[in-house]
């Protein structure tokens, strides 16, 4: 058999297209809850228009956002099933429990008051409806939370016990699986990397604005939030990515060592800028190092031993017998670096923003601008940016806000590749996680459906989204600025037209 | 009663709410071509389930969630066993996640209609293959000693599942009418219960059948009283729908839909899956299930939350309960979708 099409390695692409596509969402959908949630508590609060307006606007990117990261979550609730039924058989009693809490607690969260908050303009007092933003916030991160120990559990299993009469792996301490310190260490770098990536769009839009002076209230107010979620989201991810990987160097040292091409190991082990190797031989052909680096990383010193790739692989073959134990090493490497690439330029050019636009009190009176004009980006002080610089770092900031969806995929990439071959670390092999019942020709059928389906919502999301970001924030009407007293709306008009509907 | 049976009883109660609630959400899809004449009637169905529909489909992803956790043999030889159905169904709910949500957000006339088109067929489409899988599920298939599904995708055709889908089709397709006749006012309203009517007595005869065919393959004493349960309410439900007693033809034709499906779950139990080759073979409520400690926090998990989500979703009917007609959609649909 052609081992290209062979059903692992066809169910091994369709997971990863299919996880890696509804994962471009799931950031977003994070923390632009979130933060539309914060604008909306600020309309609430001051009742200043320009909140209401950007609650309105960001909202609506949202919900177009957030369709796309339910429907496709749907195929990765059933998908285990569907191509991973030996997967499903031998750890469903463990993996099964944090996806039921998932859909029990976190979805009906965010699907019930999602439909509350988009139609209840008209229906809900103010603080009712803000309140179901704030639930459907909470429910994201919940969300992410259970299937983030779900998958540290991939990563790190513990927790449980192999049942050799049944032929499975049993749980037996849920409460470890849930608060491990992988699922920690993960929640929280996911959890952050969500909220740069947010922020990082929320910027980029709002330059795209500015550029243009158009919409200038809102969407100063807008880059201000973004920056500030860029600048605290890039340092969180930041540490906590440190965080992990420490955690990741006891755990799963192949994997850290395939992200660095270290192939034998040393003491102390440098970090590598730029490698070029030989995967069959098992060692660099270029390599440009900076000495030490790779020790702190991993121990926090500048001298530690740091394991290299040929001596874990040895070092699993005699734990687990003969074999293979290395994962794709390019991909680790490349992967590890496009992810800490993209996502910190993001936050670099985030910090940038944040000081060059800075509050009016730290600049000089002629720099101050009045609520309804561009603010001037300051570099030094009494030294602003020159026209052309200004409109570079607006445009820099359009063109980078994806950078972090970028490297998000990077970094889910190279933290499933970097376990193989293992699906379940040291526990199952990915290659005999498949369904067997299911045939080449169903497999390739659905991941050419999936595909295709895919593409084509994307092209149509990403008009949608481009429309509504051309459009801007929109007028306010009369019902707008007066929303309902009671629960169910104000009946004054039997016959009023609904506020939205579809 | 031990853990395994409380289980198999709650995975019953979760896929009884997606039927019941996405039920009528499927069936309203299915009316926007079946009863509406022209946009503004199709914008009042889609509305009627426009802040809902979402919530109702978690149902699902409950029900499948909690199979993987409770009975994870049952959810990888189903799933992977029901390989191709599975495959459309998910691509119909993405398809018609994405029209509900989507459709509205242009103003253009081809964008629209195409989404609408969609929502009428992602709504039928799976109402009827969920008859066909839970037909396929009760009278068994072709299972090995293994557990994995062995037959064909025709296998999977057979009349019975066939006739389930019919029952689905047309039983979701009346609980949409009398949900759309409580939820409407108008012209609607009233075209909402004759149609109710005649879809209900086709529903009537070809649920009767296929539950009393459910009953002579694999029924007892219980299930025979869910079968009377489920026709005497339809029927009731009916009566209720010519007497204009909107609230009380959706609660029976609701009721239908839990009796149908505690008829389905009582005739399956002990198994869960049966296999048509050997008996030895089939899943059953013992040898598919997870571990007591694994049951246990899932029972406590669902028993906290599950009362907690029928309570919220229950406000949110509360909070939309006015009836909705063309008067209520702005007619600039483009307008009322930048808001």
């Amino acid at each position: 058999m052609d081992l290209a099409l062979a059903p692992e390695t066809l169910a091994r692409w369709q997971f990863g297209i299919t996880t890696v596509y509804h994962f471009l969402f799931v950031p977003l959908t994070i923390s632009l809850a979130a933060l539309t949630a914060g604008l909306e508590t600020a309309w609430v609060r001051t009742e200043k228009e320009k909140y209401l307006k950007a609650t309105k606007f960001w909202g609506k990117l949202f919900l177009i956002n957030i369709a796309m990261g339910v429907v496709t979550g749907i195929v990765q609730e059933f998908q285990f099933g569907m191509n991973w039924s030996d997967y499903s058989r031998f750890v469903g009693d463990i993996f099964g429990a944090p996806l039921a809490f998932e859909a029990l607690i976190a979805f009906f969260f965010e699907s019930t008051f999602i439909g509350l908050w988009i139609f209840g303009w008209d229906k809900l007092p103010k603080k009712i409806h803000l309140a179901c933003m704030w639930m459907v916030s909470i429910g994201t991160i919940l969300s992410a939370y259970f299937i983030l120990a779900a998958n540290s559990w991939m990563q790190h299993p513990v927790g449980y016990k192999i049942n050799e009469e049944k032929g499975r792996a049993e749980l037996t301490d849920f409460w470890l699986v849930l608060t491990q310190n992988t699922a920690l260490a993960q929640a929280f770098h996911t959890l952050s990397a969500a909220f740069l990536t947010g922020g990082a769009f929320m910027v980029g839009i709002s330059a795209f604005h500015l550029l243009r002076k158009r919409h200038i209230r809102e969407m100063k107010t807008s880059l201000r939030l973004g920056l500030v979620t860029v600048a605290v989201g890039g340092l969180l991810t930041a540490v906590s990515g440190d965080t992990l990987g420490k955690i990741m160097y006891e755990q799963q040292p192949m994997k850290m060592a395939a992200a660095e091409a270290l192939w034998d190991g040393e003491a102390p082990a440098p970090f590598s800028v730029f490698a070029y190797g030989d995967v069959e031989k098992g060692h660099n052909k270029v390599a440009i190092e900076i000495p030490g680096l790779l020790s702190f990383l991993a121990k926090d010193d500048f001298s530690s031993y740091v394991p290299g790739i040929n001596d874990v692989n040895k070092a699993e073959q005699e734990q687990f017998g003969p074999g293979d134990y290395r994962p794709n090493i390019p991909v680790a490497y490349w992967g590890f670096r496009w992810m800490i690439g993209f996502g910190m330029t993001s936050f670099t050019i985030g910090l940038v923003g944040l000081w060059l636009t800075r509050k009016k009190f730290m600049l000089p009176q002629h720099l101050r601008v009045a609520d309804d004009e561009v603010p001037h980006l300051v570099l030094f002080r009494k030294k602003p940016l020159g026209p052309t610089l200004t409109k570079w770092y607006w445009r820099i900031a359009i063109w980078t806000l994806a950078f972090p969806l970028i490297a998000n995929s990077w970094g889910w990439i190279f933290t499933e590749t970097g376990r193989q071959p293992w699906v379940v670390y040291g526990v199952l092999q990915t290659r005999d996680a498949v369904s067997p019942g299911v045939s080449q020709g169903e497999i390739l059928t659905s991941m050419i459906v999936f595909t295709s389906l895919y593409a084509i919502l994307a092209v149509i999301e990403v008009k949608l989204l481009a429309k509504y970001v051309k459009a801007g924030p929109p007028e306010l009407t009369e019902a707008d600025l007066n929303p309902p007293t009671k629960i169910g709306g104000d009946s004054r008009d039997a016959d009023k037209p609904m506020a939205f509907s579809y | 009663m031990e853990l395994h049976d409380v289980w198999f009883v709650l995975i019953a109660v979760l896929w009884t709410g997606y039927f019941f609630l996405e039920g009528f959400d499927f069936g309203v899809g299915i009316l926007t071509k079946l009863l509406a004449r022209d946009r503004p009637e199709r914008r009042v169905l889609i509305n009627t389930i426009g802040p809902v529909w979402d919530g109702n489909e978690v149902w699902l992803l409950a029900a499948g969630g909690a199979t993987f956790a409770a009975f994870p043999e049952w959810y990888a030889t189903l799933f992977s066993g029901f390989y191709l159905p599975l495959l459309i169904i998910l691509v119909c709910l993405i398809v018609r996640g994405v029209a509900f949500e989507y459709r509205a957000k242009r103003p253009e006339e081809n964008w629209q209609r195409n989404w609408e088109t969609a929502i009428f067929w992602t709504s039928l489409i799976p109402a009827f293959l969920w008859g066909v899988a839970f037909g396929n599920i009760v009278g068994g298939v072709k299972i090995d000693q293994d557990f994995e599904y062995v037959g064909s995708l025709w296998d999977l055709l057979n009349p019975y599942a066939l006739l389930g889908g019919l029952v689905t089709l047309t039983l979701f397709t009346f609980h949409g009418a009398v949900f759309t006749a409580l939820k409407t006012v108008g012209d609607i309203r009233v075209r909402a219960r004759k149609l109710a009517l005649q879809v209900g007595l086709i529903t009537a005869v070809l649920a009767s059948i296929f539950l009393l065919w459910t009953q002579v393959d694999s029924g007892d004493g219980q299930s025979l009283v869910a079968l009377i349960v489920a026709v005497a309410s339809l029927v009731t439900a009916l009566a209720a729908n010519q007497a204009g007693r909107e609230g009380w033809s959706f609660a029976l034709s609701g009721l239908t839909i839990v009796a149908a499906v505690a008829m389905l779950f009582l005739s399956l139990f002990p198994d869960v899956m049966p296999s048509s080759l050997n008996e030895d073979w089939s899943l059953t409520v013992t040898n598919a299930s997870s571990s007591p400690y694994t049951l246990k926090i899932m029972t406590w998990c669902a028993a906290i939350a599950t009362p907690i989500v029928v309570l919220y979703q229950s406000w949110t009917y509360w909070v939309f309960r006015k009836r909705i007609g063309t008067q209520h959609i702005a007619a600039d649909a483009a307008a009322g979708a930048v808001h």
